[in-house]
């Protein structure tokens, strides 16, 4: 897989989280995402964004514009050194949520990407990465 | 900060939202409009949401969560304009906002409202859904 | 170093009258497409000037591009024209005869003319080979289009009534298709404001679990816009299905025929169809 471009963004207040959707939706314009793609990706990127802020204590975010040889696509990747995810398998379903939610970040997220992976450990922090192709 | 204006017209108080929400925005959004609804005792409410390009699981839950409320304060609310995007996108996450009207446009959501309001019986103010 | 380009320079007229008798003569049914001779004479012209520059075994070279764009023209028209891409290649391949014969002519003894005929021969036969890969490039660009075009025709949205709108589905649902289709019928009913919208699955012989879901997303989404959608035209085996798959069509509306869903439409919008004179009177 080739990376063409890259950025890293902060990732600490709710203002951030609304700069990451623009943000991201810039590089999936550029990428050739039609629109309904456009929004399933910022979408996404706002769920665990929030996630990132609310739980993580805040983190960054690492955008890149990737190629597979055949099909361009975005990759989203979020890091925090929060607190963590016990419960991996918990934390994935709908309804679970310790925020207050609806608890549809997770797998929202999930069901908006073609590719997602989450790995976390309790004291160390979260790392989530999707990746949605053309 | 900065607030999200709620028009006042007849019985009904009119809300535009016309920039990208972060989520203090439109939790502060959800308590002005609560308390304009009692201070005013507005019939319903219609939000306009065709401005926004985005509507995640926050604001989606928020949207509903402004429905519950006002329902209990005896208002309708409606959602007018979401775009196609934003509905295909709030589906897969999950989120189809059941109990919450919804019209094309404002004209349209003008009319539902009205007639949503003609309908109830006094007293009926709160109806388990 | 070669030679060729030489040979093409002092050649020039007389390699292209044998190559245009050539072709003429192997002309197919079709007979010659246009401006054969204006094409042959600028392939003569970009195969001496590309040779000139060197390299004649790697058509990939920098000095090769004006003729690797030549054949990427001559190519597209032809597979438009409905060549097969033989045929375009054999274009190439026919100037091997004049090239020859000019060869032996201009060579001074036999083991230059045959090493520039081993020459010629490679490079004639690199760049026939082009045309086919480009044909072959250009085949698939004419499927794509056409799939992408059979896409659109696939998804008439027509307005059946003010505020009312119907997607007559027909032929087989994929899941890519039925996202398309179902993405314009959303776009169709912010861009008419119509409040009911029906899709007709009277054509669709066979549903699985992944279109049903995908009716079902379009039916949510269009009611987070302010939209009632209608399903019509289930068969019997397609009911039969969805119960079996377990797919929930919740509270969707359904109707046996187009005709029961515009009447429920029509009912719906307020309108009333009265008959003002009896059948048969």
């Amino acid at each position: 897989m080739d990376i063409e471009r890259s950025e890293v963004i902060r990732v600490t207040s709710s203002e951030d989280v609304v700069r990451i959707r623009q943000l991201v939706r810039e590089w999936a314009i550029r990428s050739g995402f039609n629109l309904v793609e456009q929004t399933k990706i910022v979408t996404g990127a706002s769920e665990i964004a929030r996630n990132t802020v609310n739980h993580g204590g805040g983190g960054t975010l690492l955008v890149e514009a990737v190629n597979n040889g055949s099909r361009r696509g975005i990759r989203l990747t979020f890091e925090d050194k929060g607190p963590g995810i016990a419960d991996l398998e918990l934390a994935m379903k709908d309804g679970y949520s310790t925020g207050g939610g609806l608890g549809l970040g997770l797998g929202g997220a999930k069901r908006l990407s073609n590719e997602f992976e989450i790995s976390s450990r309790p004291g160390e922090g979260t790392r989530v990465r999707m990746t949605r192709w053309k | 900060m900065e607030r999200i204006p709620i028009l006042k017209m007849g019985e009904f108080l009119l809300v535009t939202i016309q920039v990208d929400m972060h989520d203090r925005l439109a939790l502060a959004l959800q308590d002005d409009l609560t308390q304009r609804i009692v201070d005013t005792s507005a019939r319903g409410v219609l939000i306009d949401i065709s401005a926004l390009d985005v509507v995640d699981s926050f604001i989606g839950r928020t949207l509903g969560n402004i429905a519950a409320m006002s329902r209990i304060l005896d208002a309708e609310t409606v959602v007018v304009g979401m775009r196609p995007a934003v509905a295909i996108t709030l589906v897969e996450l999950g989120l189809p906002l059941h109990g919450v009207r919804t019209a094309l446009d404002v004209e349209k959501g003008m009319g539902l409202l009205r007639k949503a309001v003609a309908g109830r019986r006094p007293g009926d103010g709160y109806r388990a859904q | 170093m070669s030679k060729l380009p030489d040979v093409l320079k002092r050649r020039e007229a007389g390699i292209l009258t044998e190559w245009l008798r050539e072709l003429k003569q192997s002309a197919g049914l079709r007979g010659l497409p246009p401006n054969l001779e204006e094409t042959c004479r600028a392939f003569l012209v970009q195969l001496a000037q590309a040779s000139r520059n060197g390299n004649l075994t790697d058509i990939g070279k920098p000095e090769w591009n004006e003729m690797r764009h030549l054949l990427e023209e001559l190519s597209v028209s032809r597979a438009r024209q409905g060549d097969t891409p033989s045929e375009t290649a054999g274009f190439v391949f026919s100037l091997k005869q004049p090239l020859f014969a000019a060869i032996r002519d201009e060579a001074k003894n036999i083991e230059e003319m045959a090493g520039e005929t081993w020459m010629a021969s490679r490079l004639l036969d690199s760049l026939g080979l082009y045309t086919t890969e480009v044909h072959q490039k250009g085949r698939e660009d004419i499927i794509q289009r056409q799939q992408a075009e059979m896409m659109e025709l696939s998804t008439p949205v027509v307005r059946l009534w003010e505020g009312i709108l119907a997607l007559p589905l027909i032929g087989t649902l994929d899941s890519e298709r039925t996202q398309t289709v179902m993405e314009s019928l959303l776009e169709k009913i912010v861009e008419t404001g119509a409040a009911i919208a029906i899709i007709d699955i009277t054509g669709v012989p066979t549903v699985d679990t992944l279109v049903a879901q995908h009716l079902l997303k379009t039916v949510a989404a269009a009611r987070l816009m302010g939209a009632d959608c209608i399903i019509s035209g289930i068969r019997p085996q397609i009911a039969q299905t969805i119960v079996h798959l377990g797919v929930g069509l919740g509270d969707v509306i359904t109707k046996a025929s187009m005709a029961d869903a515009f009447s429920l439409a029509l009912k719906r919008s307020g309108y009333s169809l009265i008959r003002h004179q009896p059948e048969n009177a």
